[in-house]
């Protein structure tokens, strides 16, 4: 009997909860036809800067999955100023995630010393066959689009970069 | 049986009953399951539930027996094939006998049977058989132990619902369901005939006891023990499939809109409206239009026991074994019987 007043609160917490779903509605969302904005600086998918990358593998070496695939090629580039030697730089033939095995968590990007991979918050890139989530480096840069700003940086901080 | 039904040969009647009897229980199972299985307990957990098929996902329903009956008809190796195929049957069978018993309006009833209640208790423990079936010739030892603990708890929680039945038998002097909702609407509190006498006044005890072994014997939560996927997988239903789980399904929310009924028979006064508000003084001499507008009174006293039930299951954790059996023998079963003592003694007495 000392039970009996837990057994309807219990009972008045769902009825609660039904009343309020009914006139303010549900706490979901009808996830095809209306969407919820991840937060800002959610890890939705990895991009890619092709410009910034110098396919140095950083990346792909300190990936736990070895789901980043990168090949490339040294090329000659024309001199910085006139008279000097042409410049050897590495170009990108390849650059492929493979979200199958990626478990997102990140060490590409904090170990890019070069600013090329960045978080997206876009999460809508599924695919009905497994072989489909390979992305190339066309796909990553497209995501390049949905990153957003970079934070603004602390009072006191200096932005690091090219003097 | 007076004007319209006497007029149709024996084989329409007949034909007649049974097109009643398939609507009396499929009919509320399906309103169930959409009402309460898939709206009221999603809206209790703060979500929509289905809402793609139909408007509102009224038409889940039909999408989801879609699934079921286009599924293979799967059995286990070594499992017992005849008793495996008809267990579902029989329990549906046990759902199909009971509302044959139940009055929907002054002449709109299936069988018009003295031993009513006697008769309906009988045939609720029927689905027993059909558990223990299940669970002895699916060979696998979650369905065996399913079907056993159901078996335990149902022949647990059939004594105290036999027992508050007898409150509300003393009290009607009669078995005859008919004559229970007759008694209810003519009679009167104190000489006050508004309301009736509905047996839930007086036989309070009574009506928890039975909605609580009610809930025991659908085993919805909190006594879902025998089913109780975290362990066993689906208890007694574990190696079913397509349309013979569908069977299963169907006959566990047609058993509750069955027991609703019978409840709101013995407790809440029927199909009845009280007799006092028309000037009616016996069953011959109530209006046509009962037999039209009884069932939806039936219908709404179903939905509202149905409601409490289902709000119950969404509410509660799971009792365990030991809690579940001391529950039914230590405090249901001496209640009811200090309420057949007290009912008669009080019978006596006025």
């Amino acid at each position: 009997m000392a039970k009996v007043p837990g057994l309807l609160k219990g009972l008045g917490v769902t009825l609660g909860t039904m009343v309020e779903t009914v006139t303010k509605g549900a706490n979901t969302v009808q996830y095809p036809h209306e969407k919820e904005t991840p937060p800002i600086r959610a890890r939705g998918v990895i991009a890619l800067h092709e410009g910034n990358c110098t396919s140095c593998m950083l990346c792909a070496r300190s990936c736990p999955d070895w789901c980043i695939y990168i090949e490339g090629h040294k090329e000659l580039a024309p001199p910085r100023r006139a008279g000097g030697k042409p410049r050897q730089v590495n170009k990108l033939d390849r650059f492929d995630i493979d979200y199958a095995l990626c478990m997102y968590c990140g060490i590409c990007v904090e170990v890019c010393p070069f600013d090329a991979l960045f978080w997206s918050p876009e999460y809508e890139y599924s695919e009905p066959r497994i072989a489909d989530l390979l992305h190339d480096k066309s796909k990553l840069g497209e995501w390049m689009e949905t990153v957003p700003e970079a934070p603004e940086l602390e009072a006191g901080a200096e932005k690091k970069g090219k003097k | 049986m007076v004007g319209l039904l006497s007029s149709i040969p024996y084989w329409g009647q007949s034909l007649l009953r049974v097109l009643g009897g398939i609507v009396a229980v499929l009919l509320p199972a399906g309103t169930i399951v959409y009402v309460f299985l898939f709206k009221m307990m999603s809206f209790m957990q703060s979500r929509l539930g289905p809402m793609e098929a139909g408007p509102f996902g009224s038409l889940q329903l039909f999408a989801e027996v879609g699934k079921w009956l286009q599924k293979e008809d799967l059995y286990p190796d070594r499992a017992d094939r005849f008793i495996f195929k008809i267990a579902p049957l029989v329990v549906l069978a046990s759902t199909f006998l009971l509302v044959a018993v139940v009055p929907f309006g002054p002449d709109a009833w299936f069988t018009d049977f003295e031993a009513g209640v006697f008769y309906a208790l009988a045939v609720s423990s029927v689905s027993v058989l059909g558990i223990l079936m299940a669970g002895w010739s699916s060979a696998n030892k979650y369905s065996l132990l399913g079907g056993l603990r159901a078996a335990g708890q149902l022949i647990a929680y059939e004594l105290p619902m036999v027992l508050a039945v007898i409150g509300v038998v003393i009290q009607a002097g009669t078995m005859n369901l008919q004559q229970i909702v007759v008694g209810q609407n003519a009679g009167s509190i104190f000489g006050w005939d508004g309301v009736g006498n509905p047996y839930v006044l007086t036989q309070f005890i009574g009506f928890i006891i039975f909605m609580i072994s009610v809930q025991a014997e659908l085993t919805q939560t909190p006594f879902d023990m025998p089913i109780a996927e975290s362990e066993l997988v689906s208890g007694y239903m574990t190696e079913y499939s397509g349309f013979r789980f569908l069977i299963f399904f169907i006959g566990e929310f047609a058993t509750a809109g069955v027991f609703a009924l019978i409840a709101s028979v013995l407790f809440l006064g029927g199909w009845g409206v009280p007799f006092a508000w028309f000037g009616w003084t016996s069953v011959d001499s109530i209006d046509n239009w009962m037999n039209v507008v009884g069932p939806l009174i039936m219908f709404t006293k179903m939905m509202l026991l149905v409601f409490v039930i289902m709000w119950v299951r969404f509410s509660y954790p799971r009792f365990r074994e030991d809690q579940l059996q001391r529950f039914a023998w230590k405090v249901l079963i001496p209640l009811s019987l200090v309420n057949i003592m007290a009912t008669s003694v009080l019978k006596v007495a006025f």
